[in-house]
Parts: structure tokens; sequence; C-alpha cells
């Protein structure tokens, strides 16, 4: 266990002059006006759009576009495809990267730049030239199949996916643990599910928020893909009330901050009742 | 860190486990090579059932490689391994029955003291009230029975290495390999678990690897230590035996403390401090007129002489003893004195050396820089 060098820490530790104080508090203003700029940044659209959205033509705050909300066409449909195909490729993602991210840093720690470099191209390629060249080169089943698209967004997740978990691996002596599971008799199916998993609980869980956000807000592949996911029903769908549609934005960019700090504070709560314990 | 209650409630329950008994081990002319770097080059051992040897030597002499490959972490170029007579070379490391100890806390941090104890049982299908008992029993066993179901990051360096012992001893492994588990912990720590280590092993009779790059630890633990240089065997004996009668000059340079000191050779004898003494073991059939003799600092007497060569540079006070380095010649001799007679040699002192052993190994010269 690393021992603290007191020595330094002492040393280190001077009084403070009057010259310090000043400058200290400098940075905590300099500090604060950086994050309320920040915050601004996003609170005023989210709340613009809210506004525009809850309130009546006479400027005042209502319910009624909520109520009228789930009685659109399509809008029930869509909710679920979207929320089909988060799943379908939170649990692909993961059975493809966690292995790969781990064989990468237990059998092939050299070719981790490469890796870095292959998982930022998703980013680099313009969905729609990923798409127009995926349905070109799908059988006529896959093509005709939602899931399709699930496949792609597998694609486009992993470089959140890639660094979540590589950060993740990175905090972890995982040689040894690999190798003292091994010694005692696990599998390697038994090592991965039973001792590095647990241990990525944290890496894992900001993985999958980030693909739930990008199914949730991807629109390219899926409008060219013709399959009405929620931000294609913005989009196009055939409503009189406009406010409906960015009310709809609103709510699952809302969701998806609910399940970030749902999970946020289900790994705190496991990270407390283990320290607890 | 480990106190006398522990000790007391670790002895007790050593004395009652029951012993698991161990397996010979033969390793026979293993080569493994990393690229241009050969890490094993016809590496041979043999241990016998129940025995603690000792692997020891410099950074990159091979000897983690030769452990890995026991483990069946590494798969050798050329040679087997046998475990009780059967060569395990081709068997994956889950399927060797060998418990690990590593150098680097290798506890599963998600895990209790007690579930890190119980992971080999409950893949072997142990049912959960016995698995719990044999993990407990264990942690009694190494004196942390009142930390079952602490965390590893609630232990201490000492205790996590201990839980990382009880969790190897658990699957009753037919050898026990340690991976230098004592080089991360402090001095005090490292004593107290080195007996920890040696009075279990003795007591489970269980056939014992142990990788140090610290000789101290090898030459107070083992039954016999091989010491390795460059992926080869250069001595297998046991500590008293390798430091007294060291088989080759590394040896001689590795373990311990020697002085070399430049030397011309008539016959079997060398001239050393203006008298012959005859040269240890078969060395004298080298082929040279100058060699250097390499001398332990107590075979070396040291007498305060105003006409002597030697002078006295620096001692260092080692407690019963104070070694003296004297510089002679050009060269640097080290002698040992009781240190209650240390204050006449004071720095610049005048000394005469002399040697009091009957004989001294010798070595070709040490090229000159």
């Amino acid at each position: 266990m690393a021992s603290l060098d007191l020595d330094y820490t002492l040393d280190s530790v001077e009084p403070m002059e009057p010259f310090d104080r000043g400058r200290r508090r400098k940075i905590r203003w300099g500090r604060g006006i950086i994050l309320a700029a920040a915050a601004l940044y996003f609170i005023i659209p989210f709340y613009a759009a809210m506004q525009f959205s809850l309130e009546d033509i006479q400027g005042h705050f209502s319910l009624q576009p909520l109520t009228e909300l789930f009685s659109q066409p399509g809008f029930l449909s869509a909710t679920w495809l979207s929320t089909q195909l988060a799943v379908v490729t939170m649990v692909l993602t993961m059975l493809l990267m966690v292995p790969t991210v781990i064989y990468v840093h237990l059998r092939m720690p050299r070719f981790r730049p490469a890796m870095e470099a292959i998982t930022t191209l998703p980013i680099i390629i313009p969905p729609i030239v990923l798409i127009v060249g995926v349905l070109e080169a799908s059988p006529l089943w896959l093509k005709s199949s939602p899931y399709l698209l699930a496949l792609v967004y597998v694609v486009l997740a992993m470089p959140f996916v890639y660094r979540s978990l590589d950060a993740g691996l990175g905090a972890l002596d995982v040689k040894t643990l690999v190798e003292a599971s091994r010694s005692l008799g696990s599998n390697w199916f038994s090592t991965i599910v039973r001792v590095l998993v647990p241990n990525l609980r944290s890496a894992l869980l900001s993985a999958s928020v980030l693909t739930l956000a990008l199914v949730f807000g991807e629109f390219t592949m899926a409008s060219l893909d013709n399959w009405t996911t929620i931000p294609v029903w913005i989009a196009f769908a055939p409503t009189v009330n406009p406010r409906i549609n960015t009310l709809v934005a609103m709510i699952f960019l809302l969701v998806t901050v609910v399940v970030l700090m749902l999970l946020v504070s289900f790994d705190r709560s496991q990270s407390r009742r283990t320290r607890s314990n | 860190m480990l106190n006398n209650v522990d000790v007391t409630a670790a002895t007790t329950a050593a004395q009652s486990a029951p012993p698991s008994g161990g397996a010979p081990v033969e390793l026979e002319n293993l080569t493994r090579r990393f690229a241009a770097t050969t890490a094993l080059d016809g590496f041979t051992l043999r241990i016998e059932p129940a025995e603690f040897v000792a692997l020891l030597g410099p950074s990159g002499c091979g000897k983690t490689t030769a452990l890995r490959v026991l483990a069946g972490f590494e798969r050798p170029d050329r040679g087997r391994v046998m475990v009780d007579g059967v060569d395990v070379s081709g068997i994956p490391a889950q399927h060797r029955d060998m418990g690990m100890v590593f150098q680097s806390y290798s506890l599963f941090p998600n895990m209790t003291a007690r579930d890190n104890v119980a992971f080999g049982l409950r893949l072997r299908r142990q049912k959960g009230p016995q698995r719990r008992s044999r993990a407990h029993e264990l942690l009694e066993l190494v004196g942390l029975a009142e930390h079952v179901s602490k965390y590893p990051h609630q232990l201490s360096g000492g205790q996590q290495q201990r839980v990382a012992l009880a969790r190897a001893l658990a699957i009753e492994p037919r050898v026990l390999l340690l991976d230098e588990p004592l080089s991360a912990l402090d001095a005090k720590v490292r004593a107290e678990l080195r007996d920890q280590i040696r009075e279990l092993q003795q007591r489970l009779s269980i056939t014992t690897v142990f990788v140090t790059h610290d000789q101290e630890e090898a030459l107070s633990m083992a039954d016999r230590v091989c010491v390795m240089s460059r992926g080869k065997s250069e001595q297998i004996a046991t500590p008293s035996e390798l430091y007294s009668k060291p088989a080759t000059p590394f040896v001689a340079e590795f373990v311990g403390v020697s002085s070399r000191v430049n030397v011309e050779r008539t016959g079997d004898r060398v001239h050393l401090f203006g008298r012959d003494v005859k040269i240890r073991g078969e060395d004298f059939r080298l082929d040279l007129a100058v060699m250097d003799a390499l001398l332990r600092p107590e075979d070396v007497d040291v007498a305060v002489a105003s006409d002597g060569l030697g002078v006295v540079v620096h001692r260092s006070f080692l407690g019963a003893t104070t070694r003296l380095e004297i510089g002679i010649g050009g060269e640097s001799v080290k002698a040992d004195v009781m240190s209650s007679a240390a204050g006449e040699f004071e720095l610049g002192t005048r000394v005469s050396l002399s040697v009091n052993a009957p004989d001294v190994l010798v070595t070709e010269q040490r090229p000159v820089r």
C-alpha cells in the first residue's frame, strides 16, 4: 500500500502569505464564473424549450401538451422501438466490448493506441456514409428488421464504451486479478463474470448511460433506414401542435438525466455499503 | 498489522489444521524466450515433497518466469514441468491445483475477506455453510478471524497478504507458489509474516516455491535456495552451505557480502596479505597467474598497526558488529569487528590485514572499466 510521504507533505505546507490568499480568492471566483457560464449555456436552451412547450398562447403555464402527448399517433410505438433498440444495443455492446477490452489489456497492451484510433472511426465517419454503406451491404432480411439499427448503434457506441471500459480496467491490476482467479481454478468466463465485471461497475454504468443517450438521440441513421424512433417521430410527427414535439425531446432528455442520476446513486450506495461493512 | 493475539490465534488454528501434504516437483531443462531475451535457459530444479525452496537472484534472472511456468501462466519453449510424477506442461493454470500468492495485493476488491478465501471452494462446488466454515477456519489460521467481513481496502497490506495466503491454502493445493509476497510490506510486518508463512508451511507440510530477490528472506525461510543468474541455476544448496561454500563467484558475490582482492597465484595457493592461502575447490585449475580472491567480512582479521598497509576509510555500525572498509593498494576490503572493540578503528587508522579462513574462493579478475 502506498505510504504517505509525510516529510514532503509537511515541508510543502507553508504559512500562507497575503499574496497567496488573494490569489486563491481570485481562482475561486474564476472557477465560479466558468461554472456559472457553463451552467447557463445548458440551462437557458432547456428552459426556453420547456417554456415554449408548457406555456399557452396567453403566456400561462399549462400541462395540456403533456396530456395530449400520449394520444399522439405513433408516439408510443416510437418510444417502444427506441427503448428496444437501446436495450439491445447496450447488451450487444457490452457482450462485444467487455471481453475485447479485457483481452487487449491482458494480451495485447501494445495494441491499445491502435484500438483507440480504431474506436474513434465511428465519430470521424459521418453517420450518413455509414448507414448508406450498411444498407447497401446488408441482406434483405436484416434490412427489413429494426435490429439492423441496433447493430449500427453498437458501432456508434464503441468510442464511448471503449474509453469508459479502458479507464475502468486501467484502474485495476487486471493481470494479477485474472491470474489469481485462474490459479484458484476459475475459467475465463467465470473470471470475467465473477471477478472483473463486478469491479468494472462504474465503468459499465457510465458506458450504459452513454449508449442509452446515443440511441435516444440518433436521427440520421434511423430516418434513412425508415424506422420511426423517437428522434424521427419528433422531426416528422403529424402533430398539429409543435409544442408537443419539443416537449417529447425535453422528456427524453430528462429521462436520460434521471437514469444517469439513478445509476450514479446506485453505484454510490453500493460503494457506501462495501465501505460501511 | 500482525499482533501477538493474531499470532497466538494463528498458531492455535494451525495446530488444529489437517496437514495437506505436498507433491514433488521437477522442472526439467526449461527454456523460455521473450523476443531476443532468454528468460530461462535450460533451467532444471527438483523439489522434494513438503520442501520449501526459494528462487533467489537479481532482477531479470528468470526466477519469476520459472514460477510462472510452474503455475501454468507461461508455456516453456522447451523442457517440461512434472508434479507428482505427472507432466503438467500442457495443463492450463486453473487445472493445476496450485495456490499462488502474488507480489501485489491480488485480493478481489468486490469481495470480503471471507468471500475471497471461499472463492476457490465455490468453484469446487462446496456447499455454502461448509464453504463459509472452511473460509473462517483458514482466516483464523492466518490470525484474521475478526476481519472476515472486511473488504480488501479496509485491510492493511500485511492483512491483505495473509488473506491471500489463506485463499491460496483454501483449495488445498499440491504446491504453494509465493511470488515475492513480502516485498510490498514494511520491514516489521515483513519479518512477522515471514515467520508465519514458514510456520504454516511446516505445519501443513506443503511443497512451496518462493521467489525473492531478498537474500535475507531466502536464507531465513527456505530449506534450500536456488540462486539463479541469466536463466540458469548457479547453485542449489541449503542456506548455510550457500553462504559458507558458494559454488561460483556469482553466488559468493550475490549472497552475503564479499570483497574482491587482486592476488597472484602459485600452484593451488594465492598470495594474500603477506601469506599463502589455499584456493577453495577446483578453481586453482583456472589457467591464470593473476586473479581475484573473494573474501567475506568475517574471514578478514584487522589489527591496528602503525606500519600497516591498510587505512580505515569507512565504518558502519551493524549492532553486535561494526563493518570496516579498509583501503589497501587501491582496493577496498570489508572486515567485521566486534562493536565493543571498534573504538580503536577510527577513520584514517592504519591497520594490518590477515585472512582467518582456511581457503579462499577465487575468480577471474574484474575487467578494468
